[in-house]
């Protein structure tokens, strides 16, 4: 067994500098490494280029390196919940690059498995699809979408064990997963972390081999974006 | 009178198909899951990564870990599954989910669709639209037939930017229920009271309009 378990969380982002390529996992507020995110708003870096499927909130995950100008570049799908961002958006203070939930999950997973593009109909036709290239299967039109690497991947886990396997709990997975494989070095927080042996070898959605850096998260807020209820 | 949002989401539960799966968009469709006719079996899926989903919590059940699309709570009914977003989109761009209900700015009579960007003022981005629009085999848009300044949302062409090229198959809005033809858009039922010249008026592009219209039957 590879021990990546890391103590501190100063140590699970060490490494990170200003410019790099970051990732993101989580969907909405959902499933977001949040012990990270606070970790990387306390330091100095400034001039990166993240990759999450959405910006937070104002005052929440991304939100956070938003309000304090670290993002120069944001790379997502869906940006809607943010007016900070939209503001630095539209002023272009921050470079804004959107393409489709489905190419920006597969490009992450192409990244993490070695395959450097691929053509989806996603886009085809409109803004998405600028100078890329067009091919036609089968009377169908594609466009060529490179795939997406990062200099570090933060993702935020149910449970993990020492050896880096992780296992996500609900609707918390989504982007996780595809960005644990693209890291080059990928960090994962969990809420519950264990000795390796105590998890399912046949219950672990992300094998260890992509996570570089565990840690048990010392504190997940796990904030509601949308409560909604249903009447009795 | 025109249909209100839970009207338009009931008339078109009418358009879904036995022991098929649907994804419904954020907005007016997530509502469609309110009003499956009984003898009706769908499993709706939530692009962020779950089949099976059921209605919201109870107050007190709701759980941070468990969405939708629209980030709001849901819980899941038996025989649900979760998943990471790549295979999502795999079952929406492998074409095994059979119905899209999506909202809509604009859609043009060929089909093609802008539901977003407004270019300079509003910038909230396609999630899963674009994949959804460019794979679907059937795709019903859900929407108001005029905007919040009065303009007619079925246009010859759209102005705004697009999500999808010719991928619309019908538009249920709160006047009328028209079908995207070869030939153009087709009129083919009218909200109960509403008659077919206050569609016309309030429709930017040509109707064909064959025979009688019949109203929806709610």
């Amino acid at each position: 067994m590879i021990n990546k378990e890391v103590k501190k969380i100063e140590q699970a982002i060490s490494g990170v500098v200003s410019g790099m390529t970051l990732m993101f996992g989580g969907f909405g507020l959902s499933g977001i490494p949040e012990n990270s995110i606070e970790a990387l708003a306390k330091l100095n870096i400034f001039d990166l280029t993240c990759i999450s499927n959405n910006a937070g909130v104002d005052d929440f995950g991304l939100g956070l390196l938003l309000k304090r100008r670290q993002i120069k570049k944001m790379i997502s799908s869906y940006v809607g919940e943010n007016a900070e961002f939209e503001r630095q958006m539209l002023s272009k203070e921050l470079d804004v690059e959107l393409i489709p939930q489905g190419t920006l999950a597969e490009r992450c997973r192409a990244g993490g498995a070695g395959i450097p593009a691929f053509f989806t109909p996603a886009g085809y036709g409109t803004e998405v699809q600028q100078e890329k290239e067009i091919r036609v299967f089968d009377g169908k039109k594609y466009i060529l979408e490179n795939a997406l690497i990062a200099d570090f991947s933060f993702v935020k886990a149910w449970k993990g064990d020492a050896a880096g396997n992780l296992i996500y709990k609900g609707t918390a997975r989504n982007f996780n997963p595809l960005m644990a494989m693209a890291g080059k070095i990928t960090v994962a927080e969990v809420e519950e972390l264990v000795p390796a042996g105590e998890l399912d070898p046949n219950q672990i959605h992300t094998p260890g081999v992509f996570v570089q850096r565990i840690i048990q998260g010392e504190r997940f807020e796990k904030r509601i974006e949308n409560r909604t209820v249903r009447n009795l | 009178m025109a249909l209100d949002k839970e009207e338009i989401a009931k008339r078109i539960a009418q358009e879904l198909e036995n022991n098929t799966y649907v994804n419904l968009g954020i907005g007016i469709p997530t509502l469609v899951a309110n009003y499956v006719p009984e003898n009706i079996n769908v499993e709706f899926q939530s692009e962020n990564g779950v089949l099976g989903m059921g209605p919201f919590p109870y107050k007190g059940q709701e759980d941070p870990d468990m969405i939708n699309a629209g980030k709001q709570t849901i819980t899941t009914l038996p025989g649900a599954v979760l998943f990471d977003s790549a295979i999502s989109f795999a079952m929406i761009r492998g074409r095994h989910i059979q119905l899209s209900v999506l909202g809509a700015m604009e859609v043009a009579e060929n089909g093609d669709i802008a539901n977003w960007k407004i270019p300079g003022k509003m910038v909230k981005g396609m999630g899963g639209a674009m994949d959804l629009v460019a794979s679907s085999e059937n795709i019903i848009v859900a929407m108001t037939h005029t905007n919040r300044q009065g303009k007619s949302k079925l246009l010859k062409k759209c102005t705004l930017p697009i999500t999808g090229v010719s991928c619309i198959k019908k538009i249920v809005t709160d006047l009328a229920v028209v079908e995207v033809t070869p030939y153009g858009f087709k009129l083919t039922e009218r909200a109960p009271g509403v008659d077919v010249e206050e569609i016309v008026q309030a429709t930017e592009a040509d109707l064909i309009i064959k025979g009688d219209i019949p109203e929806m039957d709610l």
